[in-house]
């Protein structure tokens, strides 16, 4: 067992004393508390607890009840049940005793960031905490175990904690933690702490059940959309549906006497809203309220347009960035026996979160405070205080459930600055705003539009001895986080062909040369689940396959010269082969293709089952997948997010498609932005291989694999290599 | 004004006839387990039970709608989360975020109703849901588990 400093401050210690000694002052908020007996949801506030926290993580009432405080958000991910054993793997409780509260972002401000990050990205729930939740687990154990040794006089040495009861090993006395759990409050945290071997996990590496599924059975989830605050009223809004538009006129004249309606407001001149009592009136006014708009620059913008910008790029050396590079590429294609060259496209894809964006606020001039479904509580918070016009600590906001988030809901919050701008014109009321599925798909961030060329020299014995890898498009940082770029480059559209790291590509290229034309259009850019690994992904592992069939080897044995030196993407790779039984025969008419990146930390392969018929339709048969991340938290949550990576990444392959037309989106709802149906779902198996050692993310690296598997396999079915997505713009159609 | 016969329940809503009944449910009721998303009844969120058929209740005109029309909402399912695709759901841990989940079981239920032992190509046409999370293995697992759950509940 290794010891793991703590790094508990002097500091930290004085706010935790601090915080008792007033009775828990800063109260906590969770996202709702039952109904009033109106049927309304009162104000999202708990009262203080009756017992005082044993340190931020931990809080146990005398019936031994845990509560264990979760500062990432669950949007589905599974993070709220994931994190929780954590800290209970550490803490030895009971887990049928857990329940898990949110803290605010105001609390963790307050607290000098106590519970530290709050962003839920990047598929960084886990493994981007489990170091100080597991210690804070250990930390609150040992108070608990020295508070029962204090109160018995023996040495700690003597006492064991499991299952939430400490007993004392010679005497056999034991106690529970709700018993001690005050005394324990009062003690200094130990200097450091013991984190358990991996080996003797019992919960961590556990098919555990989630802790949040019954209120999702019966309806009585809260989600954004379903707050009601006492003296709410709802608005609905309509921006500038051209990128950077503003506002010119609206006449409310023609809807302020229509039925529910308060009142109808500009919101940062931009947009204008329509408040009433109830949304459905709001939108009704809404739709009947006359809007001019000013377009501005961008209303010629089209796809055409956006397509001429990222072509120029395949070929320019005007505004382009190394992401990689190895050797010499232009004297290994000048040299190359056999050269292959092939251009992918890759259009832009929107969220799509089933619950559309919305957020309710209260403003008044001392305080404003916000509820909504948030991937990032401290960036909502941030958020609220600047349209709000107030010192942060003047605000706060309170998480509430996501109906997916995706990306969308974490590094923006333009729907908590809307509501907070008209609740600041209607002070002390609280206004909920819900966006339309099209305002939603109107004002997206979209995951951008690339092409890549690919240009691969192959000696005499069919060796990959070049790859140029050439990607043209638009830069998420550039728009979103230009203070994480470096020299101007964003590292993040190299996904999967970094030469190390988390996104590390995984095959060794003596000589490659990753470089990015940086072209920025101007359509608002965002994370997407699986972010640019999506279609690198797509570019690189469908090439694999175009450079094997060019030199006449099987695409698996073609992957496996080149990636001698990445043991743990051989290893998903050969899981899934042998599962799938590649090189075996398949089914009449099935045919097989392979995918493999290491990225967000883990290592995952893909190998998907599929035919084509004489029609040219498209039947996805099965996918066999494999992760490796490293440590697997809870297996059975890990295959439920495999699962739903091919869902996300096999409707974006099939049907995902933003086009721009007059400096707007032209698609506006699932109609023209279909998602796939569970009748065109494949059967997948899952393979969790944790090789241990790292923690790797889950949530988005399967994305990758889905669609590069599928097309790889229709090349198989077919001789057809398609290199335009979506496909329902090429053939073969899905059945 | 609309008289509704809303989980058992004969209610009178003050509301214009124009409303949908999404809209009714959510808002003049606080039955908020019945989801808006695309508004357009494409996506099933906002699925409910009229006369045992599973409806979108975002386009249908609360003014269509009298007591002869006996509704069904997630609320009305059960009261305790028994209903055996409840149970298997439960058992499955089918729901990711959960938003689509209310419609999910709505539509499986009265799948089940009419077929208590559905085939894979019978899920595949009467679930026509959408679900951004990607639970439609695990809501193909639930149905079956369910079915079955009938079954022992019945021999």
């Amino acid at each position: 067992m290794k010891k793991e400093p703590i790094n508990i401050s002097r500091r930290d210690f004085l706010i935790q004393s601090s915080t008792l000694g007033a009775g828990l002052s800063l109260g906590l908020y969770l996202p709702l508390t039952g109904c009033d007996n109106k049927g309304e949801q009162g104000a999202a506030q708990i009262s203080a607890p009756d017992v005082p926290e044993v340190n931020a993580w931990v809080v146990i009432k005398p019936d031994d009840t845990v509560i264990i405080r979760i500062a990432r958000s669950e949007m589905g991910q599974g993070t709220l049940t994931g994190l929780a054993q954590m800290v209970a793997e550490e803490l030895e409780c009971d887990w049928s005793k857990v329940t898990t509260e949110y803290p605010t972002p105001g609390q963790n401000l307050a607290r000098d960031k106590v519970w530290r990050s709050f962003s839920t990205g990047g598929s960084q729930g886990i493994r981007g905490s489990h170091l100080y939740v597991r210690k804070a687990g250990a930390v609150a154990r040992h108070m608990l175990v020295q508070a029962a040794a204090e109160q018995w006089d023996v040495p700690i040495g003597e006492c064991q904690a499991a299952n939430s009861v400490i007993t004392h090993t010679p005497s056999g006395r034991s106690t529970t933690y709700g018993k001690v759990a005050v005394a324990a409050a009062e003690l200094f945290p130990p200097e450091l702490v013991e984190l358990k071997d991996p080996k003797d996990w019992r919960l961590i590496g556990k098919p555990i059940k989630r802790l949040d599924t019954d209120d999702k059975l019966n309806g009585k989830q809260i989600f954004g959309t379903d707050l009601k605050l006492p003296d709410m009223l709802n608005a609905a809004i309509k921006a500038c549906p051209v990128f950077g538009g503003k506002l010119k006129s609206f006449d409310d004249s023609k809807v302020k006497k229509m039925p529910g309606v308060r009142k109808v407001v500009e919101v940062d001149g931009y947009a204008v809203a329509v408040v009433a009592d109830t949304w459905w009136q709001a939108k009704t006014a809404l739709d009947a309220l006359p809007i001019s708009w000013d377009e501005g620059a961008n209303a010629n913008v089209s796809t055409a347009s956006i397509e001429q910008m990222l072509d120029a790029g395949l070929t320019s050396s005007d505004k382009v960035f190394v992401g990689n590079e190895q050797g010499n590429v232009k004297n290994a294609l000048r040299g190359a026996v056999k050269k292959i060259e092939a251009t992918y496209r890759y259009p832009f894809q929107h969220h799509a979160t089933m619950e559309p964006m919305n957020a309710t606020a209260r403003w008044t001039k001392d305080k404003c405070e916000v509820w909504c479904p948030t991937q990032n509580g401290e960036a909502a918070l941030e958020a609220t205080a600047k349209a709000a016009g107030l010192p942060i600590t003047k605000c706060d906001v309170y998480k509430l459930h996501l109906g997916g988030g995706f990306g969308r809901r974490g590094a923006f919050h333009d729907f908590v600055e809307q509501a907070v701008a008209i609740a600041k014109q209607m002070p002390g009321t609280p206004i909920k705003l819900l966006w339309t599925r099209e305002e939603d798909m109107a004002h997206g961030h979209y995951h951008p539009f690339t092409k890549c060329k690919l240009v691969g020299g192959l000696d005499k014995k069919g060796n990959l001895t070049g790859l140029h890898v050439r990607i043209s498009g638009q830069s998420i940082l550039a728009s979103v986080r230009p203070q994480w770029m470096k020299n101007g480059v964003d590292m993040i559209t190299f996904q999967g062909f970094h030469a190390e790291g988390d996104h590390a590509i995984s095959y060794s290229v003596p000589n490659l040369l990753v470089d990015h034309a940086m072209r920025n259009p101007p359509v608002p850019p965002g994370f997407w689940r699986g972010v640019n690994i999506n279609q690198n992904a797509i570019y690189m592992e469908c090439f694999i396959d175009e450079l094997a069939h060019a030199t006449g080897k099987d695409p698996l044995a073609f992957r496996r010269q080149l990636m001698a030196e990445h043991p743990k993407s051989l290893a998903v790779l050969n899981a899934v082969a042998k599962k799938a039984g590649w090189g075996k025969p398949a089914a009449k008419g099935v045919h097989r293709g392979l995918a493999v990146v290491k990225t967000f930390g883990s290592h995952v392969a893909a190998c998907a089952e599929v035919s084509v018929n004489s029609k040219g339709k498209l039947k996805i048969h099965r996918i066999v997948a494999a992760t490796d991340p490293g440590h697997a938290v809870n297996p059975q949550q890990i295959e439920a997010q495999v699962e739903g990576s091919f869902v996300f990444g096999l409707s974006a392959l099939l049907y995902g498609e933003c086009t721009v037309k007059g400096g707007a989106v032209e698609q506006s709802n699932f109609h023209d932005y279909p998602s796939m149906l569970i009748k065109e779902m494949p059967k997948v198996d899952v393979i969790v291989m944790p090789s241990g050692g790292f923690w790797g993310g889950i949530g988005e690296p399967t994305i990758a694999v889905a669609a590069p598997a599928v097309l790889n396999a229709i090349f198989a079915a077919t001789g057809k290599r398609i290199r335009e997505l979506p496909l329902k713009t090429s053939q073969p159609q899905l059945v | 004004m609309a008289r509704l016969n809303i989980n058992g329940k004969v209610i009178d809503v003050e509301v214009d006839g124009s409303t949908p009944l999404l809209w009714v449910l959510r808002e003049q009721l606080g039955l908020t387990g019945t989801k808006y998303s695309c508004g357009t009844g494409i996506c099933g969120a906002c699925t409910v039970h009229i006369n045992g058929e599973a409806v979108r209740a975002c386009t249908i005109p609360v003014s269509t709608l009298d007591t002869a029309q006996a509704i069904v909402t997630i609320e009305g399912l059960s009261t305790d989360n028994s209903h055996p695709l409840q149970q298997a759901w439960k058992e499955l841990d089918v729901p990711q975020c959960g938003y689509c989940q209310s419609g999910m079981i709505m539509t499986a239920a009265v799948l089940l109703k009419k077929k208590p032992n559905p085939s894979d190509s019978d899920i595949d046409n009467a679930v026509t849901n959408i679900c951004r999370c990607g639970t439609f293995n695990r809501v193909r697992k639930g149905i079956h588990l369910a079915a079955n759950i009938n079954k022992r509940g019945r021999s």
